[in-house]
């Protein structure tokens, strides 16, 4: 029934006239039955926007019920409670984690209309034919699947997608200019004594020990053969170093949640530590000086993508489907992208933007006049340029993704130590 | 006729025990069998082992984070109980008519009508290293350096304990002061004892009980708590509810329900201990 709509479309442009007539009766039952459907999606913070859901509404006519949760508890409701949602919001390392319960369903990338211009990141790997894939969980290696029932990764595209990718960024570290009055240059910095009791690092663990990773690869301490995948003897020494910096009282807390990282930057208790962007977004908006310092050994990046719930059939999941294409057909990557996250198809995006918008989110120019948030606070003045310049530039210095290990289980017992230490 | 007021007997306990077996003894008895459990990274699965103790008691951070349980709650007794016993005695002693008693007890309670956390979390910014304390500190020309270890310290988790529990300690001790029959304290004067020897020899005997369930609220509360020790340190200490609460949020539910018994059985020895010294059943 719902199919109808798809082959409207396709029938309209072809001008075959008598499928057409046959056709177009099918839309109003449509729309009909349409208003009843309810997708359930959940997901972490950054992407659960209620304006989402309102515009969802008014486009496409259905509704979107969000959930937002931090993102264990995500993991454990992906892993657990499969008839509780519909569409999963979610990132790549925690569908690593989740796939092999069989709780999502692979997606047809013939159905999706802007397959072919989502990102190279996410189909080959590679952003530019020239990148080099960085470590840890790269989106590609978990974004394929064999066929509708694979239960494991296939690394290449094979045209079952299990994640559609929809938000991604690449994340360093929040320095106070202001109260540092230095450059700041790499991720050593984050135990420079010089900062002692003005560091902080996130409480998360699978977030927060690749974070720790760069700092130490950074120091020359430690060679990793791969900071997405440490052995137990790569994770003790990372431990070591930093349960040693804590106990000489070089961190001044450890945050955990998003407004919590906020408070420390913007009271001055601490000077350079670990944080997301729209964090900085928060602190400037105060009218506080902070910067998303980019540092010569690149960023740790993540992303995150719209996972079907393996229950999904039928006229629902035809919804899901079209849920998806308008996710990617412009308006929410506009609104990310104003938020200063990257959109997976940033060609659709850009129409939705402003040029002077466009030129300082996506091209790193110069802004040519202020920029507001889409909720309306200003975050730049004409003049401003984007800390870390262009898309390229940026996401083109990635250094490792967020990832699961195998001692996953190992490093969280002794993250459990590390925070009691 | 005896065996039928036994089963109106057992009739009349039967809605309690139910409450109690349903919403006491079924959640610690499955805590305990969960224990026992094996944990994937995302779910659990129903197994005998002793993996989660053989863990938790060959970890020396275990002992560490018990050590600093103990302390946490040690200091924090210490203090709710000398400010409490302060209070109370004012409150009984001092204060001569029953309305001014009353009110100046409801005023006790005024700050305990906002929430916890609100309590706890408005400490943060006063205690800050560009805050109103340091700031007035620094203006009288006491200190020149912002003092660090205002907040996230020992200082300042203890500080918020005391600060949120020491009511629990002021309303039992109160109570029982105010069941003191006031002519031994006259007779004690009569006697020719002291103001000093009065407190110690008469007074304190017999606000023993007060005392000791106020001593084990503050001991309960403190041992279990969490959130407080996160907030407060700024995740740079850790007592035993930050473990648990960790292995939550980590999804390792068996390991924490382990570290969950092992508290249950050290608190519950500790009131074990502290109900030999004093009868509180008098009190009840």
């Amino acid at each position: 029934m719902s199919k109808m709509r798809y082959s409207r479309r396709t029938v309209l442009k072809g001008g075959a006239a008598v499928a057409a007539a046959s056709a177009l009766a099918a839309p109003m039952v449509w729309a009909q039955e349409i208003k009843d459907i309810t997708l359930r999606q959940f997901g972490t913070g950054v992407s659960n926007l209620n304006d989402v859901a309102t515009k969802v509404k008014e486009d496409l006519g259905f509704n979107l019920e969000m959930t937002a949760l931090d993102s264990d508890s995500v993991t454990q409701r992906a892993a657990t409670q499969p008839d509780s949602f519909d569409v999963a919001d979610i990132e790549y390392w925690i569908c690593k984690k989740v796939w092999p319960t069989g709780n999502l369903q692979a997606m047809d990338t013939s159905k999706i209309a802007n397959y072919d211009k989502i990102v190279g990141t996410f189909r080959s790997g590679k952003l530019t034919p020239e990148s080099v894939i960085a470590q840890g969980t790269a989106p590609h290696t978990v974004g394929f699947v064999e066929g509708p029932g694979g239960k494991t990764f296939a690394g290449n595209e094979t045209g079952w997608m299990t994640l559609i990718p929809t938000i991604y960024n690449a994340d360093t570290l929040g320095i106070r200019p202001d109260l540092i009055g230095r450059p700041i240059e790499s991720w050593t910095e984050l135990l420079n004594p010089e900062f002692k009791g003005k560091a902080s690092i996130l409480d998360i663990s699978s977030i927060g020990i690749m974070d720790m990773a760069m700092v130490c690869e950074a120091m020359g301490e430690i060679q990793y053969g791969d900071k997405g995948n440490m052995t137990k003897e790569e994770i003790d020494k990372t431990f070591a170093i930093f349960t040693e910096a804590k106990q000489n009282g070089q961190f001044r807390a450890f945050w955990k949640s998003f407004d919590e990282s906020v408070n420390l930057m913007a009271s001055g208790e601490v000077v350079i530590q670990s944080m997301w962007s729209p964090a900085i977004t928060a602190v400037k908006s105060r009218g506080i000086p902070c910067v998303y310092q980019p540092l010569k050994e690149g960023y740790r990046s993540w992303g995150g993508g719209l996972g079907l719930s393996s229950s999904l059939s039928g006229m629902e999941l035809d919804a899901a489907y079209e849920y998806i294409n308008w996710y990617l057909s412009g308006w929410v990557g506009g609104y990310l992208m104003r938020q200063g996250y990257y959109s997976a198809v940033p060609e659709t995006s850009k129409e939705f933007m402003t040029a002077n918008e466009w030129g300082y989110w996506f091209e790193g120019k110069p802004a040519t006049d202020v920029i507001t948030s889409p909720t309306g606070d200003q975050l730049a003045k004409a003049g401003d340029v984007r800390d870390g310049g262009s898309f390229t530039e940026r996401m083109g210095a990635v250094a490792c993704w967020n990832s699961v290990m195998d001692e996953n289980q190992y490093m969280v017992r002794k993250w459990n130590e590390f925070i009691a230490a | 006729m005896g065996k039928s007021r036994d089963i109106i007997a057992y009739l009349q306990a039967a809605p309690l025990m139910a409450v109690l077996l349903a919403f006491l003894v079924v959640p610690i008895g499955m805590i305990v069998v969960v224990s026992f459990w094996g944990a994937t990274e995302f779910s659990i699965y129903p197994a005998f082992q002793f993996d989660n103790y053989a863990f938790l008691f060959g970890s020396p951070v275990t002992y560490k984070v018990f050590f600093a349980t103990f302390k946490y709650a040690f200091i924090t007794w210490i203090f709710t109980l000398s400010i409490g016993f302060t209070v109370a005695y004012f409150l009984a002693f001092h204060v001569r008519t029953q309305a001014m008693q009353t009110a100046l007890f409801l005023l006790c309670t005024i700050p305990f009508l906002t929430s916890n956390i609100i309590r706890m979390i408005s400490w943060i910014p006063f205690l800050g290293r560009n805050g109103i304390a340091n700031q007035t500190l620094i203006s009288w020309g006491l200190i020149d350096e912002p003092l660090e270890w205002l907040l996230y310290s020992d200082f300042s988790v203890i500080l918020a304990f005391v600060h949120l529990y020491t009511l629990f300690m002021v309303v039992p001790i109160f109570n029982t002061m105010m069941r003191i029959d006031k002519s031994l304290i006259e007779a004690a004067y009569d006697n020719g004892a002291t103001g000093l020897q009065t407190l110690w020899h008469v007074i304190v005997p017999l606000t023993k009980p007060g005392i000791m369930i106020g001593t084990i609220f503050v001991v309960t509360l403190v041992m279990g708590d969490f959130i407080t020790v996160r907030f407060m340190s700024g995740s740079q200490k850790a007592n035993v509810g930050r473990l648990i609460s960790n292995d939550i949020a980590l999804l390792q539910y068996p390991s924490a329900a382990a570290t969950a018994v092992v508290l249950l059985c050290t608190v519950l020895i500790v009131i074990g201990v502290l109900l030999r010294f004093v009868n509180i059943r008098k009190e009840l």
